[in-house]
């Protein structure tokens, strides 16, 4: 199967500091593909670098295809890449469904509001609430749900557990699996060990801006006590 | 008697300060609408101001386009210019401190300012008012002329108008949030860039729309924005930095302060709007409508 993502050789700098030293990876359509590390190691830059909105990098990124190394980074999303930050980005004088409706639909087969509203009925709810006055779950609802409506054929998804109540990380879990169902591409950076175990179909470990493992979910047994090492989990 | 004070000469200062709002709104709208998404202190905006009425005059001199199409024509092409400077030259300012954008319109208003007094001279050049706008109505209690009431309702509607593009529609939601987070609303797919260009040309605009309005009032002449910039940063300052609701109302209440004082205390109408703006900077920084920290 030809990769929808493909990474290889990244570097990646924040001013004079090198945080990438070479990441390679792939991610296939429909995979959900998780990289584990701990903080620091650089799973945030990579998110941000294959996005484009770290613009000091070298390397290749190709997406479905296409080089998005050099495009600007509105054309990175228009390729059908969709970013999720960790922190979530809401924007405080939007509306709840201001916030939901502000990203343009990129691409055909995006969620439409009624699928939303299924699955996030908080936000239907709360809909003219100011963005920021929803809770830590709700925001991060939000900032997955207005990805979802663009038609983004990949989701890379930053921590998107940090802080919540467990009902609400459930809530999150079942949510990537219903996205899972529908074909969705997502890359998924966790420090939550046991969520991503459930959500992820393969993982990469990250440490000091390099992937030094790469292996599948069925895999996850035999390496935990690397990982309990390596992760500190 | 009001106050003290003839009704007449009360309501004629007030009309005044009504008319003096009216462009201080709309100029201190479009800095306001500069500032919030480019975070460019604009001093350029008087310079602008005065490019509006130079182009309806030369307009006016050249072509024979009367007053009505020089109030579309006029921000059409201050906006084209302003478009073009954004792309070419502010845009590169971007990463540097605030402060450089602010001396780089501030030096493009004194090299625009020094070229047309060069080839036009001090002196201001009269810009009649179109017949339809001529004479004035009695309205029992005081003589308006027909043109200045049309200057307030017309920047009312302006101002009106450009508050619901940013608050009540979807592209003044895109604004409001590349306000916030510039670059996750560029990740989102929307061209900021362009919006910022977009932006600058809008506020342009808006201060030759200003332009043009004042041409019939104040004569046109190239000191015409100097003379007001100050005047309407102030205004900004006291509005709060970036609050487009802020600029606006301000924009009115402070011209109307400045006419009011003239009648009640003449010697202090030049400075009331900057002894408001220290008050105001003491007991609230981010101004009126501005948001703390």
């Amino acid at each position: 199967m030809n990769a929808l993502l493909n990474v290889a050789d990244l570097h990646a700098w924040y001013g004079e500091s090198h945080v990438l030293h070479g990441v390679s990876m792939h991610v296939d359509p429909g995979e959900t593909v998780c990289i584990l590390g701990r903080n620091g190691m650089g799973k945030t830059t990579t998110l941000r670098s294959i996005m484009g909105i770290v613009r000091k990098r070298t390397g290749r990124i190709e997406f479905a295809g296409q080089d998005v190394m050099a495009m600007p980074l509105h054309r990175t999303a228009r390729a059908g890449l969709g970013f999720v930050p960790e922190e979530r980005g809401i924007f405080a004088t939007l509306s709840v469904d201001e916030n939901l409706m502000l990203p343009p639909v990129v691409a055909p087969g995006g969620m439409t509001l009624d699928e939303i509203h299924r699955l996030f009925p908080n936000l239907l709810e709360r809909r003219h609430s100011p963005g920021t006055k929803l809770s830590g779950g709700e925001q991060q609802m939000l900032a997955m749900a207005r990805i979802l409506r663009t038609g983004a054929r990949c989701l890379l998804l930053d921590e998107p557990t940090e802080g919540l109540a467990p009902v609400i990380i459930e809530a999150i879990g079942n949510v990537l699996r219903e996205l899972k169902a529908r074909g969705m591409t997502v890359v998924l950076v966790e420090q939550n060990f046991r969520f991503a175990s459930r959500v992820a179909d393969r993982f990469y470990v990250m440490d000091h801006g390099v992937m030094t493992q790469e292996f599948p979910v069925a895999d996850l047994e035999s390496r935990m006590g690397m990982l309990h090492e390596t992760l500190g989990v | 008697m009001i106050f003290g004070i003839p009704v007449q000469a009360f309501l004629g200062q007030l009309l005044v300060g009504l008319i003096n709002g009216s462009f201080y709104a709309l100029l201190s709208l479009g800095l306001a609408v500069i500032f919030g998404l480019l975070r460019v202190i604009n001093f350029a905006h008087g310079a602008q101001y005065m490019l509006g009425a130079f182009v309806a005059l030369l307009a006016l001199k050249w072509l024979g386009l009367p007053y009505w199409g020089a109030l579309v024509v006029a921000p059409l092409v201050v906006g084209a210019l302003g478009a073009a400077l954004e792309r070419t030259m502010l845009s590169r300012l971007y990463s540097l401190d605030p402060l450089y954008g602010l001396l780089f319109t501030f030096g493009l208003a004194l090299a625009l300012e020094g070229a047309l007094r060069w080839y036009f001279g001090s002196s201001g050049q009269p810009y009649s008012a179109p017949r339809a706008l001529t004479g004035a109505v009695n309205l029992g209690f005081m003589v308006l002329p027909i043109y200045r009431g049309w200057v307030i309702v017309a920047s009312l509607a302006v101002c009106l108008a450009v508050w619901a593009l940013i608050e009540k529609t979807r592209l003044g939601a895109t604004l409001r949030a590349a306000t916030e987070n510039p670059t996750l609303v560029q990740s989102f797919g929307i061209n900021v860039p362009l919006l910022l260009t977009l932006t600058y040309a809008l506020g342009a605009g808006l201060a030759a729309l200003a332009g043009v309005l004042a041409a019939p009032i104040y004569q046109v002449s190239p000191l015409m924005g100097s003379n007001i910039i100050i005047v309407v940063f102030a205004v900004v300052v006291v509005g709060g930095m970036g609050s487009i609701l802020g600029a606006i109302i301000t924009g009115y209440l402070l011209g109307v302060a400045e006419g009011l004082t003239k009648v009640f205390y003449p010697e202090a109408s030049n400075i009331v709007i900057f002894v408001i703006m220290a008050i105001v900077l003491i007991l609230r920084p981010a101004g009126l409508f501005g948001k703390e920290g």
